[in-house]
């Protein structure tokens, strides 16, 4: 039986020491190092004592999967193999995770689409799998081009849902993640998002953990529920479902399991907090002005903030860490001063601003926007542009024919 | 600060989880009782208290300390036993403690034994038949005990204790965390050391087998 706490200190079959992960995370040398997005997920899975990662190729995410092989042959994965589709490789996650395996995979726009039944089935079984989505187009006409509407259809899974905004934070949260999800009161599975190509695909100074030391292994023996057997829910439900059951205490029954899943969401909050430092992270909330922002629309805000200063107009940030557990109370807190708050994302619905307008009094101040999909790129400038028309200010167009 | 408090029901047709209407889980040398926090020596007190207030005070062992499947389990199972010889010896005339397993999790159809079992998906029928009115669970895998509980503070008016070995449980009215076998036979003093100062509730359970 795997024992977490009594292996620290001893070494793997690679050489690595397995390190108390707050040590590793907040005490060990770093080492900066100059990495793709791709490479850094490489680079924090080789330190994660993973027991089984699934490939698929999708666009933006194959690089890192394919990078993952590699590991694998130098013996750092217990096993890797490609699934049939996007649909398998998750369910082929479930079934290694049943098993009592830390597990790890990757996906991206229309996988995350395709497999998307498998992630209600993730968090109802309470299997802690973690998934990066580079975040692509998902609908036709095809784009590969990084947009963010995906995490839309994620929020509502009973997955933990972070969005990254840097490659720095990828390498830290992928190691973080697991140390939420493991806990055995969340035991959730976690979607570590990142927008395509913006992060995975350039380079970027990292600050890297020693790779002769890694995460202490996967305890299943600390599930809320038992690894897998074909006698105990939830697989014993396959074969005989709540669903077949036509009374009061069988539906009751499904909405008490359903409620033990968000609560486990719940839960997570403090080990989030205590993880990520805050679900949020924020600059100058005493502004007028607020943008609030997810992912790499936190550094074009972070440019837009830079380029009012300029001219002498005080703006603040919130960047959103965590979507799940949601980050209301800290998100009422930290806009309460604002008399506007921008939300720039990269998707055509605003799921962000939509989310901020149900947690805050007073939602007439949420400007949805400024808002690019589809692989457009944010300049910064529209930000300025549309925090000076909210203001009464003049601005410059920013579009035009050319001429 | 949630004004919540995790009390014994019937609460609702569909309780929320605790979890979700505020309520923490304690951290360690901490317990809860009805949602707020304590150090863990209260809780003992509480416990026994509550036990000894019983008119059906009953233990729901599950799998974990039920079959031996380590040194450690079987350990608890012991200390489990003692803790119920010690209700047995503590309880006064009227008071009838019991030892319920939850040997595992599958729904009982067509229908449960509650005089030999109960079962999480429907706890309410074990409670409601043999009029229990406090209960404590212990080596139940925590989702399942979480499932348990909602459902008999929806349910029932039944007082629940969790002695959980990991983080604990919002959905018992009161709960322990980290559980041992040491924590058990503290439990079990506590119960012997009250004795005779509690009274005795002479009625069972609101929505026993009556309701």
């Amino acid at each position: 039986m795997a024992d977490t706490h009594s292996v620290i200190g001893t070494k793997n079959k690679k050489g690595q020491t397995f390190t108390d992960t707050w040590k590793l995370m907040n005490e060990a040398p770093r080492t900066p190092s100059f990495y793709t997005g791709s490479e850094v997920i490489k680079e924090a899975l080789r330190r994660a004592s993973c027991d089984v990662m699934i490939a698929y190729p999708i666009t933006p995410q194959s690089e890192a999967a394919a990078l993952i092989g590699e590991l694998f042959a130098e013996g750092y994965i217990g096993d890797y193999f490609r699934g049939e589709s996007e649909f398998a490789v998750m369910s082929q996650c479930a079934g290694a995770a049943f098993g009592g395996a830390r597990v790890f995979t990757t996906t991206a726009g229309p996988g995350t689409m395709r497999a998307m039944e498998n992630f209600p089935m993730w968090s109802g079984a309470r299997l802690p799998i973690q998934m990066i989505v580079t975040c692509r187009g998902i609908n036709s006409p095809l784009s590969i081009q990084p947009d963010t509407l995906e995490i839309a259809y994620l929020l509502n899974t009973g997955m933990l849902v972070w969005h990254a905004e840097t490659a720095q934070d990828f390498f830290d949260w992928i190691l973080k993640g697991y140390m939420v999800s493991e806990e055995p009161d969340v035991h959730l599975p976690l979607a570590l998002c990142c927008d395509g190509f913006f992060v995975t695909h350039t380079k970027d100074v990292v600050n890297l953990t020693p790779a002769d030391m890694c995460l202490p292994p996967y305890d299943p023996y600390r599930s809320p529920v038992p690894c897998m057997d074909m006698e105990c829910p939830p697989v014993r439900m396959m074969r005989d479902p709540f669903i077949m059951k036509s009374n009061y205490i069988s539906y009751a029954t499904h909405a008490s399991w359903q409620q033990e899943v968000w609560a486990a969401v719940e839960r997570s909050r403090k080990h989030t907090i205590k993880w990520l430092n805050g679900l949020i992270e924020t600059e100058n909330t005493d502004a007028e002005v607020i943008i609030v922002a997810s992912g790499t629309a936190v550094s074009q805000g972070r440019e837009a903030i830079r380029l009012l200063d300029d001219e002498g107009i005080r703006c603040g940030l919130v960047k959103v860490k965590a979507l799940r557990p949601w980050p209301g109370e800290e998100i009422r807190e930290a806009t309460k001063n604002a008399k506007h708050i921008i939300v720039p994302e990269f998707n055509v619905i605003g799921w962000l601003a939509k989310e901020i307008k149900a947690t805050i009094p007073n939602s007439e101040r949420v400007h949805a926007g400024p808002r690019v999909c589809g692989g457009m790129t944010m300049p910064p400038e529209i930000i300025v542009s549309e925090i000076k028309t909210l203001l009464g200010m003049r601005t410059m167009s920013l579009a035009g024919r050319g001429s | 600060m949630t004004q919540y408090r995790v009390l014994p029901g019937p609460e609702h047709f569909l309780p929320p989880s605790a979890a979700s209407m505020g309520i923490c889980l304690p951290n360690p040398g901490e317990a809860h009782i009805n949602g707020v926090i304590v150090p863990e020596e209260k809780a003992y007190e509480e416990a026994a208290k509550q036990f000894l207030m019983a008119k059906v005070p009953t233990i729901f062992p599950g799998p974990l300390v039920l079959w031996a499947w380590n040194e450690k389990a079987a350990k608890k199972a012991t200390a489990v036993r003692h803790l119920y010889n010690t209700l047995k010896e503590c309880a006064q005339p009227g008071q009838t403690p019991m030892l319920i397993p939850m040997p595992d999790y599958r729904p009982k159809y067509p229908k449960i034994n509650p005089e030999v079992e109960i079962n999480p998906n429907h706890p309410n029928l074990t409670i409601w038949h043999n009029k229990i009115d406090c209960c404590m669970f212990i080596g139940v895998h925590c989702h399942q005990a979480n499932l348990s509980l909602k459902i008999i503070r929806g349910g029932t008016s039944c007082y629940t204790i969790a002695m959980c070995a990991q983080a604990g449980h919002e959905d018992a009215m009161l709960s322990f965390r980290d559980a041992s076998v040491e924590k058990i036979m503290k439990l079990a003093e506590w119960v012997r050391k009250l004795k005779g100062t509690v009274q005795p509730r002479l009625t069972s359970a609101k929505s026993g087998a009556s309701n």
